[in-house]
């Protein structure tokens, strides 16, 4: 059997994890190393800027309430998504997402471009319960969000953890963040980050 | 990219191939000094490994799948830097802007790339160009009696318009009914084409400070009454007193200024409904009411069809 140098991966374990390891990690590191040096996935677009404090918490509560479950926010370069949301999304109005939300379900229409289209107004009726605007709608009503205010505790905390990760927030952006939050309710935050959305791709 | 991480890209992607092919056939050797179909030894509750060789379809297919990925980073881009024999690419993933966006459809066709989505918009545009070219010239009136127009701008209002002002066009509160002939913002063609192209915003302002609670009630009587409505006299004659702050714009006799927005208050037409509630809550806290632009987003051609429609229908009622 001495032959036989299958057995070596057959009969030790510790052989094939190696082995096995380093096969899986060839991909890894020819599709996702070398973009970690790109320029393209780290020079943002011209408009972008950091979200505000309220568009940062509106962003937490899209996260919360699982809104990414059902909306994606990545228009593909098909002009059947162009003629209905807009350009494409492209990669430098993204490199300031920790974590990206770009999704992969739409039960609900992409929302990379939603910003600027609809009215706060809008937003506030559709969110309490969609089909007031929308009767074909089968969105769930979130009525609790114009009920819970928000008390800007950790915001500041969030902006710093961002700021380390590359975002460029100033110091004055992330002292003056309670104050900017205190008070509103989580549906003003929501519709204040849904209106940013795609805005800075002019 | 750097052509380091390019060759970084090349290197492990056809070393993967290569040692994947030297893989394959170092399998297809028997090393063992067993016959093949022979025992190789095993054998656990009645079952015995067999010697048998890799089966052919299976190693064929495998063959073909390495041909097939071999052929693709040939004629596609995925070898670093190398863009392929096709020069194929899906869409200008580097613009930063939509102005650079249109340049490098520009300049990708001066290059002679293959960009799947330039071409895509091309071929539209070589079907629907010539469409909305015709519409492009014709007055805003004449696309109102344009059977074909009306079409085309029934499905751009289905898409784009219908989400605040319904599918029927009839709206619902704080959302303006368009088939009533009543436009705040004027309803010519010129009018309607201006609040599309560029967008509207209303500016009620709160009036609680400067009314009180008082105040509220009375001028709500009398704007009540301007539209003919059964009110308590003293207080919409007391409100009629004040209501000069409210003359800035909508006029001494109410009837509203179209270059403000401010509506005719004398007509039956409530945005925000018609009840002494509904109509206090104006005062008491204002109204913003906004209407997005949509110039940038659907493009003049289109905006001037949907202006046709939004015409057509206006005189509905």
């Amino acid at each position: 059997m001495s032959k036989n140098k299958h057995e070596k991966v057959e009969k030790h374990v510790g052989w094939l994890a190696v082995l096995a390891i380093i096969a899986i990690s060839i991909g890894g590191l020819v599709e996702i190393t070398p973009l970690l040096f790109q320029k393209q996935v780290q020079e943002p677009v011209r408009d972008l800027k950091p979200y505000t404090a309220l568009q940062l918490e509106g962003r937490d509560i899209y996260i919360r309430e699982g809104c990414v479950g059902c909306h994606s926010q990545m228009i593909r370069p098909f002009r059947a998504e162009t003629e209905r949301y807009g350009h494409y999304s492209v990669a430098g109005e993204s490199v300031w997402e920790h974590p990206f939300l770009w999704g992969s379900k739409r039960t609900g229409p992409d929302l990379a471009r939603v910003g600027e289209r609809y009215s706060d107004e809008w937003h506030y009726v559709h969110l309490m319960n969609p089909r007031a605007v929308v009767p074909e709608s089968n969105m769930p009503g979130y009525p609790w969000l114009a009920e819970n205010t928000l008390d800007g505790k950790i915001t500041a905390r969030k902006m710093r953890a961002f700021q380390t990760l590359g975002v460029p927030y100033s110091d004055e952006d992330i002292e003056g963040a309670q104050e900017a939050v205190q008070g509103k309710t989580e549906m003003e935050a929501l519709i204040a980050y849904l209106q940013s959305l795609g805005t800075a791709l002019r | 990219m750097s052509s380091f991480w390019s060759w970084w890209i090349i290197v492990l992607t056809l070393g993967t191939l290569v040692g994947i092919a030297i893989l394959l056939r170092w399998n297809m050797k028997n090393f063992t000094d067993v016959e093949e179909g022979e025992s190789m030894g095993h054998e656990f509750d009645g079952i015995i490994e067999l010697n048998n060789p890799l089966p052919t379809w299976w190693t064929v297919l495998f063959w073909l799948c390495l041909a097939w990925g071999l052929l693709y980073l040939i004629f596609y881009p995925g070898l670093g830097n190398f863009k392929g024999l096709l020069g194929w690419q899906s869409s200008n993933q580097h613009v930063l802007s939509i102005e650079e966006s249109k340049q490098a459809i520009v300049d990708a066709r001066e290059a002679g790339l293959n960009v799947e989505y330039d071409r895509e918009l091309a071929r539209a545009d070589a079907v629907y160009g010539p469409i909305f070219q015709q519409y492009a010239s014709m007055e805003i009136e004449a696309i109102a009696e344009d059977p074909d127009a009306l079409r085309i701008g029934q499905r751009l209002f289905l898409q784009n318009c219908a989400q605040c002002h319904g599918s029927d066009a009839r709206g619902s509160s704080g959302f303006p009914n368009l088939t009533d002939g009543v436009f705040n913002w004027g309803g010519t063609p010129e009018h309607i084409y201006t609040t599309l192209m560029e967008g509207r915003r209303a500016q009620m302002p709160a009036f609680l400070e400067q009314l009180g609670e008082q105040g509220i009630t009375e001028v709500a009587s009398y704007v009540l009454s301007l539209s003919g409505r059964t009110v308590d006299r003293d207080l919409a004659r007391a409100g009629e007193q004040k209501f000069a702050v409210c003359a800035a714009c909508h006029g001494q006799d109410g009837k509203g200024n179209i270059a403000l927005g401010s509506p005719d208050l004398t007509n039956n037409v409530w945005l925000y409904g018609s009840s002494q509630r509904a109509v206090e809550e104006t005062l008491r806290y204002g109204r913003n009411g906004v209407m997005p632009a949509w110039g940038e987003i659907l493009g003049e051609d289109k905006v001037k069809i949907l202006s046709g429609y939004v015409l057509s229908i206006s005189a509905e009622d």
